[in-house]
C-alpha cells in the first residue's frame, strides 16, 4: 500500500481545550505509517453558530480552509465531527450550486485563493477504516484493549444528515452505525451495545439551553453506565467536551451519579498501539482517566 | 423465489388507553414479500391477525402525512417505505412503535395536539390585507417562489417532531416542523406578519435557539425536506431583519465573527465570556476551575481569557474575508 498523505484540519479545540486530540492523532499517524500535514492556514468552520449568523460568510471561510487542502492534492482530514459537518456542507453546496461557487470564489480571489472542489474532505476515523483498513490496524495492536467494556458515541454531525456524509462515511446507517463498533473490536476491545450511541450530546445549547443539554448528555451517559461501560469513546471532541467536562452538572440534573472516562477515538486507537503517555494526553482530562495509561 | 419472501417476527407495541394500564408487545409472524411496504405489513396484522390493531392511514400515497410510526426507532411513513429495505438494515428484526410512546392512544394512534398547538402558534398561513373581490391574482416571480425553497412541500406527518430530541427534554420547544413552516410562510412575499413571527421563533426556550442541532429531522423526514436548513434560514432572517436582540445565544451566534476576526480560531474562553456577559460567568467559574486544573485553558501569558491565543496563519486574509463577505452586522 502507497504512505497514505493528509490535510489535517485540526478545528479549533485540538488547538486548545483539547490537545490530547491533537497529539494522539499525531501518534496513531506515526504509529501507522500515515503522513499528515497540518493545515496551519485553517479557520474555525463556524461550528454551525456562525452560519446561524451569517451563512454566506461561513461558506467563504470553509471553502478557504478546503483551498489549502487542495493546494496540497490532499484530501483534507477533520478530527471533530461539527468541523467534517461544516466543511462538507460547503463543499457540498459549492460543488453543487455553480452561482454560489462563483460568488464565493470572487471573494476569496481578493485574497488569490480559488476553490476548486478537488479535494474530499474526510474524518479521520472513516480514513482509518476505508482506507486503511481495520486488518491492518488490528496486525499493530500492541496493548489489546481486551479488559475494557468501551461505549462507542458516534456524534451527530459525522452521520446525519446520511445523504451528505454517505460518500465519505462508508455509507454509515445513521440508525445502526457500526464504524466504532468495528473499531473497538479490531482493538480487541469490548463493544457496549446501548441505545444513546447514536444519540444528540447536547453540547452546541450548553449556553442557552443548559437543561435540555445536560439532559441529553445524561441520557446518554446513563444509558452507558447501566450497560457497563468502563469507557465512553467518541470521534467528536465537542462531545468529548460536553460529556467529560460538565459531569458533575449532569449528575445534579439527572440525581445519579454520572462518573465515566471519555476518550477521543484517536486516543483509543494510540492507546492500542503502544503510544507514549505524552502522546496520549489523558491528563488533560476533567473526569480521571490516567488510569488507563500504559504500566 | 425464495428470495423474494422472509419470514419475519414483526414485534408491534399494543396499548389502549381506555383499558390497559400498560403498554406491552406482541408478535406477529409472516411471510413478508419484497414489495410489500409498511402499512402492508400493518394491514396484514389487522386483517390475518388481529382485527383490534389500530393505525392511522388514508391516502396510500405519501401526500396526507396520516401513517407515520417509528420501525426500529427510524421514524418512517409507513406507505412509503418498503419492509425488505427495513429488514436489511435492522438484520431481519422489526419492531412497530407510534411517533411516541407517551402519547398513544390505541397502539400506532397518538395524540397529535402538541404537534397541531406549536403548528398553529407559528400563524402557519399567510397574513396579508387583500381586498375582498379582487380584480387580479396576487402573482409571484419565480425567485420568490423559490425562495420558499421545499417548505411548502410538508406534509404534516410528525416524522421530525417525534424525532428532535430537543422536543423531548422541552415541551415549550417549538419544534422542527413547527419552526419550518414558520420559515415557509416568513419567507413569502405575500405575507405581512415576517416581523410577528420572527419574534414568535426568537424566543430562547421557545424558538430556533434551543434547536440542538442533531439532525435528527433532516434524517426524519420522509419528504427529504431537511426542516433544519430552515431552522438556520430563520436564524439568519433574525439578523437580517433586525429582530434579533442581544442575548446569550444570539451573543454565541456573532462572538463567533469577533473571535475568528481576531484568531482565525474560535477563542473557546472569549466565546463564553462574551455570551454570558462578566457577570453571567459564575456559573461556569466551577467549570472553569475544573478545566484550568486539567490544563484545558491556556494561559501562554500568564493571564488566560485575553490575548493568549495561538493565531492561524495567513490571518489576513481571514480578516479580510470577513470585512467583504460578512452580509450581517454585529
Amino acid at each position: 500500500m502507497s504512505t497514505l498523505k493528509y490535510a489535517l484540519f485540526t478545528g479549533c479545540t485540538a488547538k486548545q481545550s483539547t490537545p490530547e486530540l491533537l497529539s494522539s492523532t499525531l501518534a496513531v499517524a506515526d504509529k501507522l505509517g500515515i503522513e499528515i500535514t497540518i493545515l496551519e492556514e485553517a479557520s474555525c468552520c463556524g461550528a454551525s453558530h456562525l452560519q446561524d449568523f451569517d451563512e454566506f460568510l461561513a461558506h467563504v471561510l470553509n471553502a478557504r480552509n478546503i483551498c489549502y487542502a487542495e493546494k496540497l492534492g490532499m484530501t483534507m482530514i477533520t478530527i471533530c465531527n461539527t468541523c467534517q459537518l461544516n466543511s462538507a456542507m460547503t463543499k457540498h453546496a459549492l460543488d453543487s450550486d455553480p452561482k454560489l461557487k462563483a460568488r464565493v470564489n470572487e471573494k476569496l480571489a481578493e485574497v488569490g485563493l480559488e476553490y476548486k472542489g478537488t479535494s474530499e474532505v474526510k474524518h479521520f476515523l472513516y480514513c482509518l477504516i476505508d482506507e486503511y483498513g481495520l486488518d491492518k490496524i488490528k496486525e499493530k495492536v500492541v496493548t489489546p484493549l481486551s479488559q475494557f467494556n468501551i461505549a462507542p458515541f458516534y456524534g451527530c454531525h459525522n452521520i446525519r444528515p446520511s445523504e451528505l456524509h454517505h460518500s465519505s462515511n462508508g455509507g454509515e446507517n445513521p440508525y445502526v452505525p457500526t464504524s466504532l463498533d468495528e473499531l473497538i473490536d479490531a482493538l480487541e476491545g469490548n463493544p457496549v451495545d446501548y441505545d444513546h450511541k447514536n444519540k444528540c450530546c447536547g453540547f452546541h445549547v450548553e449556553l442557552q439551553a443548559n437543561h435540555t443539554s445536560e439532559v441529553l448528555a445524561g441520557n446518554a451517559m446513563l444509558d452507558a453506565i447501566d450497560n457497563d461501560a468502563d469507557m465512553m469513546v467518541t470521534p467528536c471532541p465537542l462531545c468529548h467536551l460536553k460529556l467529560d467536562t460538565y459531569q458533575d452538572d449532569v449528575s445534579k440534573v439527572m440525581g445519579r451519579d454520572v462518573e465515566l472516562p471519555v476518550l477521543h477515538m484517536p486516543q483509543m486507537v494510540a492507546l492500542a498501539l503502544g503510544a507514549t503517555e505524552k502522546e496520549l494526553g489523558l491528563n488533560f482530562h476533567v473526569q480521571k482517566a490516567t488510569q488507563f495509561n500504559p504500566a | 423465489m425464495g428470495k423474494d419472501t422472509r419470514k419475519v417476527d414483526i414485534k408491534a407495541f399494543r396499548f389502549n388507553a381506555e383499558t390497559d394500564y400498560l403498554p406491552y408487545t406482541k408478535t406477529y409472524t409472516m411471510e413478508v414479500g419484497k414489495d410489500e411496504l409498511i402499512l402492508d405489513l400493518m394491514n396484514r396484522i389487522k386483517w390475518e391477525h388481529d382485527g383490534s390493531f389500530s393505525y392511522r392511514r388514508s391516502c396510500r400515497h405519501g401526500i396526507c402525512g396520516a401513517c407515520g410510526i417509528k420501525v426500529n426507532g427510524k421514524p418512517v411513513l409507513a406507505c412509503k417505505q418498503n419492509a425488505m429495505e427495513l429488514l436489511d438494515l435492522f438484520n431481519n428484526e422489526l419492531v412497530f412503535e407510534p411517533q411516541s410512546k407517551k402519547r398513544a392512544v390505541k397502539d400506532m394512534i397518538i395524540d397529535k395536539k402538541d404537534f397541531w398547538d406549536k403548528h398553529a402558534a407559528v400563524k402557519p398561513y399567510i397574513v396579508a390585507d387583500v381586498e375582498p373581490h379582487p380584480t387580479s391574482e396576487t402573482k409571484q416571480s419565480i425567485e420568490e417562489f423559490n425562495a420558499l425553497l421545499d417548505a411548502d412541500l410538508c406534509i404534516q406527518c410528525g416524522s421530525c417532531h417525534y424525532a428532535c430530541p430537543a422536543l423531548q427534554v422541552n415541551e415549550d420547544y417549538l419544534g422542527p416542523a413547527a419552526l419550518a413552516a414558520a420559515f415557509r410562510f416568513t419567507a413569502d412575499t405575500r405575507d405581512e406578519a415576517s416581523q410577528e413571527r420572527l419574534e414568535i421563533t426568537f424566543e430562547t426556550g421557545v424558538g430556533v435557539w434551543d434547536c440542538v442541532k442533531c439532525y435528527e429531522c433532516a434524517e426524519a423526514c420522509p419528504k427529504d425536506l431537511n426542516p433544519i436548513e430552515k431552522i438556520t434560514k430563520l436564524h439568519n432572517m433574525q439578523f437580517e431583519q433586525g429582530v434579533a436582540r442581544s442575548n446569550i445565544a444570539t451573543r454565541h451566534a456573532e462572538g463567533f465573527v469577533r473571535s475568528i476576526r481576531k484568531h482565525g480560531f474560535l477563542d473557546e474562553a472569549d466565546i463564553v465570556v462574551y455570551s454570558e456577559g462578566y457577570l453571567g460567568m459564575y456559573k461556569h467559574l466551577k467549570t472553569a476551575i475544573k478545566m484550568l486544573k486539567a490544563g484545558k485553558i491556556h494561559w501562554q501569558d500568564g493571564v488566560p481569557f485575553i490575548d493568549n491565543m495561538p493565531k492561524i496563519k495567513n490571518l489576513d486574509e481571514v480578516q479580510k474575508l470577513i470585512d467583504i463577505s460578512m452580509t450581517n452586522k454585529l
